[in-house]
């Protein structure tokens, strides 16, 4: 692509991406009501689509308020961290053989850190907030964190073992015979665990919690701010689901349709799947999420590591 | 471990197996759900078969309230009648109880099956008696509180009620 088609097609992305992210906050709430045996908003337009330019005016009209007590400067950083954060992570994700904006030689480690830098964004809002709900919320985010992303890089060890290289392009090229989901099992169950975490979606939402924590780390944000928080876990959900779909299921390829729809469909089902985990399972408790993450994934991780590198050995011996 | 995974596991096809039900949700406005008749709803003053407010303007109603919504004063027509000169119920207060119809000895307040009273204006929520009484009996169609009390009215005398002996004078030694 040439350099003026690459802005093009930035520019597309990030529209598709916000859009995608907006019209989520309503597909997962018709999405969860019919697991949940109701409706779900289905008053505006048809099928109740319309309820996102409802609830888009609404947030935008709401007085834009700063706390006195808060840290005004970091406050009003906080929300946008997380968007420019996950819309960067975007970048490396190849939609198609020719649609990608980069092709970074360590597309997979790029990616890894822009999701890291999305954390600050919720341990930021919950320290300026300078309230205690938001502070507990930032808290655990941070605790989150450290245990998470641990073995969120390393249950990737193993595709990048398999293919030999961190370019997302190179990865999925090499899915040709196999997608990854079969010989890399353990790793998408733990990478699927971490992306969860990663993206605050229940059941690892702890830092929001809003049984316990009212709203967690954004308890004294409104309005548009508030909206931007909404915004970046929403696309935190579309790009965990855009790189489990290009790390572990062939991402554009298959057979027939042209590669963006065999991407898309990929993409839909896992958010789908997102969704019915929210629907299903409830919220662990702190200390056996901390357990969970530490004891059971990161042991399966380095078991998962061992396997693929004793097996990638044997394969290039033989 | 594994038993906490299969369980999660479950839970989560238990879910997926919910795409296939039908959703409970009444969609109120268009799909009106079945109301009983003895509903407890906004509250109506009824008449008698005669076509006379049934109400005495006893307070009984106001004293079983409890939540004090019902006001009301008591007068007494050229005909000996009891009646409410006013007769108020704040609807903004009142808990849709029951109790006021309960108490009520003339059957005169009852409650309806309708309970859509929406007002921008909390005042609006306050019924005269001109917006409580109907013209009509209410669940009880044959019962008239002045045919069977012993009470004096014009054109109804002392023993003229049913089931009422006529009065016997204790001063009179005639048999």
């Amino acid at each position: 692509m040439s350099e003026l088609d690459t802005i093009g097609f930035g520019l597309i992305l990030i529209a598709a991406a916000v859009g995608g992210a907006a019209i989520l906050t309503w597909f997962e709430r018709r999405l969860l009501g019919v697991w949940q045996d109701r409706y779900g908003p289905n008053r505006l337009g048809p099928f109740g689509a319309l309820q996102v330019m409802a609830d888009m005016i609404k947030l935008l009209t709401k007085h834009d308020w700063v706390p006195p007590f808060a840290d005004r400067a970091v406050f009003v950083f906080a929300p946008t961290a997380i968007v420019v954060a996950m819309l960067l992570g975007f970048a490396v994700v190849p939609f198609g053989p020719e649609l990608y904006i980069l092709d970074l030689n360590i597309g997979l480690l790029f990616f890894l850190g822009m999701t890291s830098l999305a954390v600050y964004s919720v341990l930021l809002a919950g320290l300026a907030s300078n309230n205690k709900y938001a502070l507990l919320g930032g808290l655990r985010s941070a605790a989150q964190m450290v245990s998470y992303e641990v073995f969120m890089g390393l249950s990737l060890m193993g595709v990048v073992m398999l293919t030999g290289s961190f370019s997302l392009r190179a990865i999925v090229e090499a899915q040709r015979d196999l997608w990854y989901c079969i010989p890399q099992f353990l790793g998408l169950f733990t990478f699927l665990i971490a992306g969860i975490a990663e993206s605050h979606r229940l059941p690892f939402d702890l830092p929001e919690a809003e049984h316990e924590l009212t709203a967690g780390f954004h308890t004294e944000y409104g309005g548009m701010k508030f909206a931007m928080f909404m915004l970046g876990e929403y696309l935190g959900l579309l790009l965990i689901s855009c790189m489990i779909t290009t790390l572990f299921f062939g991402g554009w390829l298959g057979p027939w349709l042209p590669p963006i729809v065999w991407f898309s469909i990929k993409v839909f089902a896992l958010i789908c799947f997102f969704i019915l985990l929210r629907a299903a399972i409830p919220r662990p408790r702190y200390d056996q999420l901390m357990a969970l993450g530490w004891k059971v994934m990161l042991p399966l991780t380095l078991l998962n590591l061992l396997l693929t590198g004793v097996i990638a050995l044997l394969l290039e011996g033989a | 471990m594994l038993k906490s995974l299969t369980s999660q596991l479950r839970t989560i096809w238990t879910i997926l197996q919910h795409s296939f039900t039908k959703a409970e949700t009444v969609q109120y406005p268009e799909q009106m759900p079945y109301l009983a008749p003895r509903y407890r709803g906004r509250i109506v003053l009824t008449n008698d078969p005669d076509g006379q407010e049934r109400c005495v303007a006893c307070n009984l109603c106001a004293v079983a309230c409890p939540v004090d919504c019902i006001a009301l004063q008591q007068g007494v027509k050229e005909d000996g009648r009891w009646y409410p000169e006013f007769f108020r119920i704040n609807f903004s207060r009142c808990i849709m109880c029951g109790m006021c119809e309960e108490a009520c000895p003339t059957n005169a307040i009852q409650l309806t099956p309708d309970f859509e009273m929406c007002e921008y204006d909390r005042s609006n929520m306050v019924y005269e008696k001109e917006h409580l009484q109907i013209a009509g009996t209410g669940k009880y169609h044959d019962y008239n509180f002045y045919r069977v009390s012993g009470l004096a009215i014009a054109g109804k005398d002392k023993g003229q009620a049913q089931h009422e002996a006529p009065p016997i004078d204790v001063k009179s030694l005639l048999p």
